[in-house]
């Protein structure tokens, strides 16, 4: 019986062998069609995109295009943007290192309930966030009486954009850092406390350079996010030009009045500000990967 | 010896202290709290809170009206259809990725994200040119007699865009993890290609898959900016639902945009819990395997 099967054996795998070694199993033809239709649907929803930005923007020449980005209001909503996520994002930083400090260093009860918690603005339609503060801070919210009365201005003001950036951006930095804590545990953190390092120290000598990749991903995503929020910051701006337009709702202005050069020029703007996002994420991508190969190659 | 001994010391001294060295856990988990509290729990308690002062009747009227009913059938099916379209395609472009080489495969990987880092708003208006009836894809359809920017077609294309990158997503690393000993022994064993296919390897993607499904869904029924621009915004034929509490907020019915908005709501944190349960099963799966 086994003599047989010896026999059969080694008949048969010259062609196993030919085909394993091309590393792919399904004939040429499934694989070649399989990429090519990848690559249609890839470009119809991708790549075409993509390049109708910058072609729509640049449709009537450099002038026109520069004439519309340097325009009063483009620059006063572009102002505005970098405003709000150069206050949200650093807020948002300090949350989430402190809390993937907590939840990835210490075990305590009702864990898993704070992970969803933090996760819960991702799954929130953005128009329920604006909502949420035109409820608090409108004139018949919960605070609305009261901030008319001290003549504080929170909704259809830069302070209302600002809440809503932070809620929309709430989750990125600690989504990144808390499985990237988790992972590296705390045997370094615990050595080098042991030997007399203070609380501080520790974090910023032993931890941050761990984590600084990660950071700076969720940092970037975070900065997009902020950048691009539409939904959220439409229910809260108020439409002021030149006072309370970011650019995302600017770009819905110039477009809803049929200025769609403008609109495309200024959208331009974003659309490169998400490249520019996407090659650092891929640097970073990269460099995680060589420190974790680096890290398992290495000690054992 | 020594090798013998190290790995019961440590088991043995480990769990005696689980990070009482390390410090700042009031501090951090406190400013967690506070912040959290701060930023979301207040406000959404803000939402079902403003609920309440309706009467069951007056809210059920609400969100059972005509048009919201409506704004619902179009705001979930096209949301599904999206996310369909997204697991075949999604699923294709993730293998091709984990398992073909081919020229610009690391910019294409890297551009697949692109949804996640583009303002909706710029993908709404790009959308709306490129399948508008003068537009780049538009005047070809029109040709076919197909119109897709201005109805509900068109709110299916900017779904599809938005939820790109997470079936793909959740797929690659399951893939890339994939022991591809099993399809050889499965082709070694005479099994046909399309059989391997549905036979070993689906099974293993199937709970990524879903997931991918679940959150390409769940960003889809929630989405406002890139819709917008393209839906045309025709009342009971193509009306999202968050669309509804925009409109609803413009015409200071605050309590009529917070009942349709705690509907979604509730509907959001009903699909987190699912997809949450989906990962934990992605996650079983992965690791026996």
């Amino acid at each position: 019986m086994s003599a047989v099967l010896d026999n059969v054996a080694p008949a048969r795998r010259p062609t196993n062998n030919k085909r394993l070694d091309t590393s792919v199993l399904e004939p040429g033809w499934v694989r070649i069609t399989l990429i090519a239709v990848a690559l249609v649907f890839l470009t119809l929803f991708l790549f075409i995109p993509l390049a109708a930005v910058f072609t729509e923007a640049l449709k009537k020449g450099w002038e026109v295009y520069v004439e519309s980005v340097m325009d009063a209001d483009a620059l006063s909503a572009i102002k505005l943007t970098l405003i709000a996520a150069a206050i949200s994002v650093p807020l948002n930083l300090v949350f989430g290192v402190a809390a993937a400090w907590a939840i990835a260093k210490f075990e305590f009860r009702g864990k898993s309930i704070l992970l969803t918690l933090i996760d819960l603005p991702f799954s929130i339609s953005p128009v329920i966030a604006g909502l949420m503060y035109v409820l608090l801070f409108g004139a018949s919210g919960w605070f609305g009486p009261w901030l008319a009365e001290h003549d504080i201005k929170i909704l259809f003001a830069v302070p209302g954009i600002v809440l809503a950036t932070v809620f929309i951006t709430f989750p990125f930095v600690a989504r990144e850092l808390i499985p990237l804590m988790q992972q590296q545990g705390t045997e370094e953190e615990e050595a080098a406390l042991v030997l007399g390092a203070s609380g501080w120290s520790t974090f910023w000598r032993v931890t941050m350079p761990n984590i600084k990749w990660g950071l700076l991903y969720g940092v970037i995503l975070c900065n997009a996010r902020a950048m691009g929020e539409f939904g959220a910051v439409s229910v809260v701006s108020g439409h002021i030009r030149g006072e309370t337009n970011t650019m995302p709702l600017h770009v819905e202005i110039l477009y809803n009045e049929y200025n769609f050069t403008a609109a495309f020029a200024v959208a331009s703007l974003l659309a490169l500000l998400a490249l520019v996002t996407l090659a650092v994420k891929s640097f970073i991508e990269w460099r995680l990967h060589e420190a974790r190969k680096a890290s398992t190659d290495a000690p054992h | 010896m020594t090798s013998l001994a190290l790995p019961g010391n440590t088991a043995a001294t480990k769990p005696k202290r689980p990070g009482r060295v390390i410090p700042g856990f009031g501090i951090s988990l406190g400013f967690t709290l506070f912040y959290l509290a701060l930023i979301v729990l207040i406000p959404l308690s803000a939402v079902f809170l403003k609920t309440s002062t309706m009467s069951w009747a007056d809210f059920w009227a609400t969100v059972t009206s005509e048009r919201v009913m409506a704004s619902y059938r179009l705001s979930f099916g096209a949301s599904l259809i999206a996310a369909a379209i997204n697991v075949v395609f999604g699923g294709i472009v993730a293998w091709v990725l984990v398992r073909y080489q081919f020229p610009g495969k690391r910019f294409i990987d890297a551009l697949v994200d692109l949804p996640f880092a583009l303002p909706t708003a710029v993908a709404g208006i790009t959308l709306t040119a490129l399948y508008a009836h003068n537009g780049w894809i538009g005047q070809y359809l029109a040709t076919l007699g197909i119109k897709v920017a201005f109805t509900p077609l068109g709110v299916v294309v900017a779904l599809t865009f938005i939820g790109l990158p997470f079936v793909v997503r959740t797929v690659q690393p399951v893939l890339e993890e994939a022991e591809k000993e099993l399809e050889e022994a499965a082709a070694s064993l005479g099994a046909a290609p399309l059989q391997t296919f549905i036979r070993v390897v689906l099974p293993t993607i199937t709970p990524a898959l879903i997931t991918g499904f679940a959150l390409a869904f769940a960003r889809a029924t929630g989405e406002y900016g890139s819709v917008i621009f393209i839906a045309g915004n025709l009342p009971m034929v193509s009306e999202i639902t968050p669309l509804l509490i925009i409109s609803k907020l413009e015409q200071y019915d605050y309590a009529g945009a917070t009942a349709i908005a705690v509907v979604m709501l509730v509907f959001s944190f009903i699909l987190l819990l699912a997809i949450n349960l989906l990962q934990a099963w992605t996650r079983k799966r992965a690791g026996k395997a």
